[in-house]
């Protein structure tokens, strides 16, 4: 939750990876400079890199430890802090997939539906308000727009009680309704703002000409803008499935039925039902869970760290 | 523009319509409302109305099971005799009062370094990014109560150079500091924040301090701190929102009950323990908004305290 406000790409101009090309050769200028000069700045260059070298490493080897653990007989988890690997060892993994009531591609597939759910009922909703409020006048706009992003800042707490009590009388605790319904209704109002602050790049002209050609706001919303918003609703998606994949709070209240447990509370199920000498199974199910955001990561860096990247800026 | 900036220029030309807004005057309400309808209808159901229950629920005693019992301030009173949620309270401000200053200052420290077209940069950002995208899971809080277990990861490498560790999460001393480890872990997603506002800062001002003869320290308290203060602020609004509504980790480290001794027993889970737990829903109500006016309170006075401290170029 903690990076959730945190992302907005804008359809400037890619400034970033245009900077580039020239930073590299006044770099390679530099380094011809004189001989003094240019042990210098290696050596500094070479410091830089150790630093960043061992922080990065101290980052990344807990995760590189859990998948090497993972793949380590049980007791070696206790007493083998290195990384080298003697044999590769599935049994964590088919034991750990069916330590729980289900098969761990059952709690997979939960969190695939709420996850799929979640990115179509936030795509639609999202981008329906973010075009209301990027380009038609209606009475109350600044309002409601001041509402929506306070929105935004609201912690989850303040809700959370009466929407338990309203979804559990309509009868949809343990189903996945009330992580969806939520997201259809456009309450992750953080993804308005980022399309509303992307439709604001579009230029007007394209609205104007659709208009003159006779075309009215559904038409120009549909054949126009949201074609030209691709990137702002490639990064909601890619952000709506790691936020949802990794939800436990709404899970762990909504959920109580193992038949419905999505993944992180069934996880949750896991760490409490084991003693603690199963971590290799449980460090395997870990790792399983992590896969998927893992490779959302690997494809969708691009959009992920620009989206981040043009955050906050003026 | 960020939402906080977008917010503040809201609220600062109230009222005013710009010339070009007057010009467009011409509204769609009918459109407008139909495109809005699925966010209004979410504003009403999921986020003002719940709101407005739980304010009232805060003022009865409910259960579920009876209506709820009107009991006046009685919630309130409680809370101040209540010393579980005081100790909470405590811990929670120390949470956010370290981890967000710690995390940040790794987060602009890193960002630093990484700056200024270095080699292989994608490949450090990727590397010190990825942490903050599996931070929140289960997965990764599993990951934690391993390693920081008394037969964990940290204390195996102690015992490399001979020194016995203490259980990090099963003391009550150092169960929290884990925690914010955990926190500062994630300082991917504000390190790159810190990276785009390094590069919007114009070189020449640099060049200019260079020529006069400024030092390396100079021209980081001169240029860079001044240049980069809106966006450390940005962080900082955003960091301790979201900090004060922490729960999973501390839920997972902790086994669900906040212990060792509530010494991890943060404000959300004592309020998940009395609102789902025990059924005291209006207690639970109470809380979700002390916990509201807390966020209030503090973002109020990171605002008013901003003028002292943020410069803004414009």
């Amino acid at each position: 939750m903690t990076t959730k406000l945190e992302t907005l790409p804008t359809p400037e101009k890619k400034s970033e990876g245009a900077g580039k090309p020239t930073d590299r050769k006044r770099r390679v200028r530099e380094s011809r400079g004189t001989l003094a000069f240019s042990r210098a700045q290696r050596g500094k260059s070479l410091m830089k890199h150790g630093i960043l070298i061992l922080a990065g490493g101290l980052m990344i080897y807990p995760l590189l430890w859990m998948v090497v653990s993972s793949l380590r007989p049980n007791e070696l988890i206790f007493r083998e802090p290195g990384l080298w690997l003697n044999s590769l060892e599935m049994s964590n993994y088919t034991s750990g997939w069916s330590a729980l009531t289900h098969p761990f591609g059952h709690y997979m597939l939960n969190s695939a539906i709420v996850v799929i759910g979640s990115i179509l009922g936030n795509l639609v909703s999202c981008s329906m308000a973010a075009y209301a409020f990027a380009r038609l006048q209606f009475t109350g706009k600044k309002l409601f727009f001041g509402i929506m992003l306070l929105t935004i800042m609201l912690p989850f707490h303040v809700v959370i009680v009466p929407q338990y009590i309203l979804f559990s009388q309509i009868g949809w605790v343990n189903t996945f309704w009330p992580l969806l319904v939520p997201k259809l209704l456009a309450t992750d109002a953080f993804f308005v703002f980022l399309m509303v602050q992307f439709i604001r790049g579009i230029p007007r002209e394209l609205d104007e000409a659709a208009r003159i050609d006779g075309a009215g706001h559904p038409r120009i919303f549909l054949r126009v803008i949201l074609p030209l918003m691709v990137p702002a609703l490639a990064t909601t998606t890619i952000f709506t499935f790691i936020w949802t994949w990794n939800d436990f709070f709404g899970a762990l209240i909504y959920l109580t039925d193992p038949d419905m447990f999505t993944v992180p509370v069934a996880l949750r199920a896991f760490v409490d039902s084991q003693s603690a000498t199963s971590w290799g199974s449980l460090f395997a199910m870990s790792i399983v869970s992590l896969l998927p955001v893992f490779l959302v990561f690997l494809f969708g860096q691009r959009f992920l760290i620009k989206g981040i990247a043009t955050t906050g800026i003026k | 523009m960020s939402a906080i900036s977008e917010l503040s220029s809201i609220t600062r030309k109230k009222g005013k319509a710009t010339p070009e807004e007057k010009k467009a005057n011409r509204r769609d309400n009918k459109a407008a409302y139909i495109f809005l309808l699925p966010w209004l209808v979410g504003l009403v159901a999921i986020t003002i109305g719940p709101m407005l229950m739980s304010l009232y629920l805060s003022f009865t005693d409910y259960n579920l099971l009876q209506p709820p019992e009107w009991t006046g301030l009685d919630n309130f009173t409680r809370m101040l005799s209540d010393a579980r949620l005081h100790n909470s309270l405590r811990v929670t401000f120390t949470y956010v009062f370290v981890g967000v200053p710690l995390q940040l200052a790794v987060a602009l420290l890193i960002a630093l370094v990484l700056d200024k077209g270095l080699r292989g940069l994608p490949f450090y950002r990727s590397v010190f990014y990825l942490p903050s995208l599996l931070g929140g899971s289960v997965a990764v809080a599993i990951l934690w109560k391993q390693i920081f277990g008394t037969t964990g990861l940290v204390n195996q490498v102690l015992a490399m150079f001979g020194i016995q560790g203490p259980g990090w999460i099963s003391d009550p001393g150092t169960a929290l500091g884990s925690i914010i480890l955990l926190h500062v872990w994630t300082f991917g997603a504000p390190m790159i924040i810190f990276l785009a506002g390094l590069r919007q800062i114009p070189t020449m001002y640099y060049e200019a301090a260079k020529v006069d003869g400024a030092t390396t320290l100079q021209q980081f308290w001169r240029i860079t701190m001044p240049m980069l203060s809106p966006i450390i602020f940005f962080n900082l609004v955003l960091q301790i929102i979201g900090s004060f509504q922490s729960f999973t980790q501390a839920f997972i480290v902790s086994g669900g009950n906040g212990g060792p001794s509530d010494s991890t027993m943060f404000f959300t889970l004592y309020l998940y323990q009395k609102g789902f737990g025990q059924f005291d829903m209006g207690y639970a109500s109470a809380m979700a908004w002390v916990l509201l006016l807390i966020i209030g309170v503090f973002t109020a006075i990171n605002f008013i305290a901003s003028k002292y401290w943020v410069f803004y170029d414009d």
